[in-house]
């Protein structure tokens, strides 16, 4: 018990000082750009929890939610078939070099002169971006699989979907969560940048329109739940890399012990 | 019935040419339990990865029951020495024991009656639910044996499977090998270093040569079949075939040098 409010409390100590520092801090500030932070505080709530909530927040977080699915899909998909083939590999490597070497953000414009200015072009942004990371950490996974456990399944002749499933995709999950996991920085990066092309709803967009009309609290307060945001999906990414790799911390844990 | 006839195996690369099993034959009789001891470094592993179709020979060739081994053959299971790395540390021990059945197609009932039998076989009953890398090392190649029981093999090789156990634990799984072979009455092939080991489980050892590996000896073991480690271990007769053993790899050793 004693551990775990240890643990909070080491969490939430620096995030409380900073805020305590930002609160006294710009507490009788008058420059326009700086506001107070208990101004900022005070416009959240009623900018954010009304009819934005759905009209903007929802619909961004929506579109995240798409491009990062079919980014996995995509990723784990394409790295498995290129993990496990030496000649694919081989043909593919370079390409994925230039590829993986662009600025999703360039690719912006591009997209829209081929998928539009709607919710298909952002959601390509993301996936442009998100794809890269768990496309290459797959592969690396999937390369790195242990030799004794091949063996074993071909003595054993675990084939097709049994292999695939339980020797291919499993030794290769370490790799792929962490893929995942910078690819969902990346995401709600270019979630945001996505946004602020061509748009009419949308955080990022929410947040271009209040700088544009000088509602500089608002901007602020959009900036905060941005960051919140962040911490909030990091923090469902961890209970779901809990649930898929316990056997790999538990074995790493073992490991050391002995 | 098992044959290998003329094996060779060369490794080749970066221009070195490295010649691991010179020529090797060998013939283990349908339900007979052979031992394979040889100086380290001399092939046993290579010599066990052509037999069990991982490892394809450079020249002659395995042939199990007259059909050539040109891929992992039905009906043959391995346990392999680095136990850590053979079980899937995702998957809990009954999962493990059950992953080959799965893929041989069992239905589900004969599945789980063969999963229960094959741990409680092994005396690990209780971990069902365990994950392979909350047991001893012991432990785990308990569910490596287990798992190559359950699968009801006709052969079943073991590349030095209790090199990395305690002596204590190792003399409990080397019984229980022995009790294994005996209940399925499998051919069973058992490659080790360990030269005492060799004579106390096997009716024959077959003892190599350093490498470019050639059979040395084909010693019967002529020790009674019921064997414990006390009596057995204690028999004048097991020292005198141990002491054969231990020259003949000696021998080897010297000749290895020399050469």
């Amino acid at each position: 018990m004693t551990a775990v409010l240890t643990r909070v409390g080491l969490a939430l100590g620096l995030p409380v000082v900073l805020v305590a520092v930002w609160w006294f801090a710009s507490a009788g500030s008058t420059d326009f750009f700086f506001p107070p932070l208990r101004t900022i505080v005070e416009v959240f709530g009623p900018t954010w929890f009304g009819e934005r909530l759905v009209d903007d927040v929802l619909p961004s977080l929506g579109r995240l939610a798409a491009g990062y699915a079919a980014a996995l899909v995509l990723g784990v998909g394409l790295g498995v078939l290129i993990g496990s083939n030496r000649w694919v590999r081989a043909v593919t490597e370079p390409v994925l070099e230039f590829l993986r070497a662009i600025p999703p953000p360039v690719l912006v414009p591009v997209l829209m002169l081929v998928a539009g200015i709607g919710n298909g072009m952002k959601i390509l942004v993301i996936i442009s971006g998100c794809v890269w990371p768990i496309l290459l950490n797959t592969v690396a996974g999937v390369r790195a699989v242990d030799g004794v456990l091949e063996d074993t399944c071909r003595t054993y002749r675990i084939r097709g979907t049994l292999r695939w499933r339980h020797l291919v995709l499993r030794s290769a999950s370490p790799q792929i969560v962490t893929g995942a996991r910078q690819a969902l920085s990346v995401g709600i990066i270019l979630m945001v940048i996505s946004e602020m092309f061509a748009a009419s709803s949308g955080l990022g967009f929410t947040v271009i329109q209040f700088k544009d009309g000088f509602q500089i609290p608002e901007m602020w307060s959009g900036v905060i739940l941005l960051g919140l945001l962040g911490v909030l999906l990091s923090m469902l990414f961890r209970v779901v890399e809990h649930q898929v790799l316990s056997w790999y911390h538990g074995s790493r844990t073992a490991q050391k012990e002995r | 019935m098992l044959t290998v006839d003329g094996l060779g195996k060369v490794y080749a690369s970066h221009g070195r040419r490295v010649e691991a099993i010179g020529d090797l034959s060998f013939e283990v009789e349908t339900g007979s339990f052979v031992c394979i001891v040889g100086p380290s470094g001399c092939g046993k592993t290579t010599l066990l990865r052509c037999c069990a179709g991982l490892l394809p020979p450079t020249s002659g060739t395995v042939t199990l029951s007259g059909s050539p081994v040109t891929g992992p053959p039905e009906g043959l299971a391995v346990v392999f020495q680095e136990y850590g790395r053979s079980l899937f540390p995702w998957l809990r021990v009954a999962d493990n024991v059950d992953l080959p059945l799965r893929a041989a197609g069992v239905d589900r009932a004969e599945r789980r009656r063969l999963v229960d039998e094959a741990l409680d076989a092994v005396g690990l009953g209780d971990a069902h639910r365990a994950y392979p890398w909350q047991l001893s090392g012991g432990m785990q190649q308990r569910v490596a044996i287990a798992r190559a029981i359950a699968y009801q093999p006709r052969v079943l090789l073991m590349d030095e499977p209790f090199a990395a156990v305690d002596a204590q634990t190792r003399a409990d799984l080397e019984d229980l090998v022995r009790s294994v072979w005996q209940r399925l009455g499998v051919t069973l092939v058992f490659v080790t270093h360990d030269i005492d080991e060799a004579v106390y489980l096997g009716q024959r050892v077959i003892m190599l040569t350093s490498s470019p590996t050639r059979v040395a000896e084909d010693l019967t073991i002529d020790l009674p079949d019921e064997r414990d480690q006390l009596t057995t271990r204690g028999d004048p007769r097991f020292t005198e075939l141990r002491g054969r053993v231990y020259a003949q790899i000696q021998k080897a050793k010297l000749e290895g040098k020399a050469r």
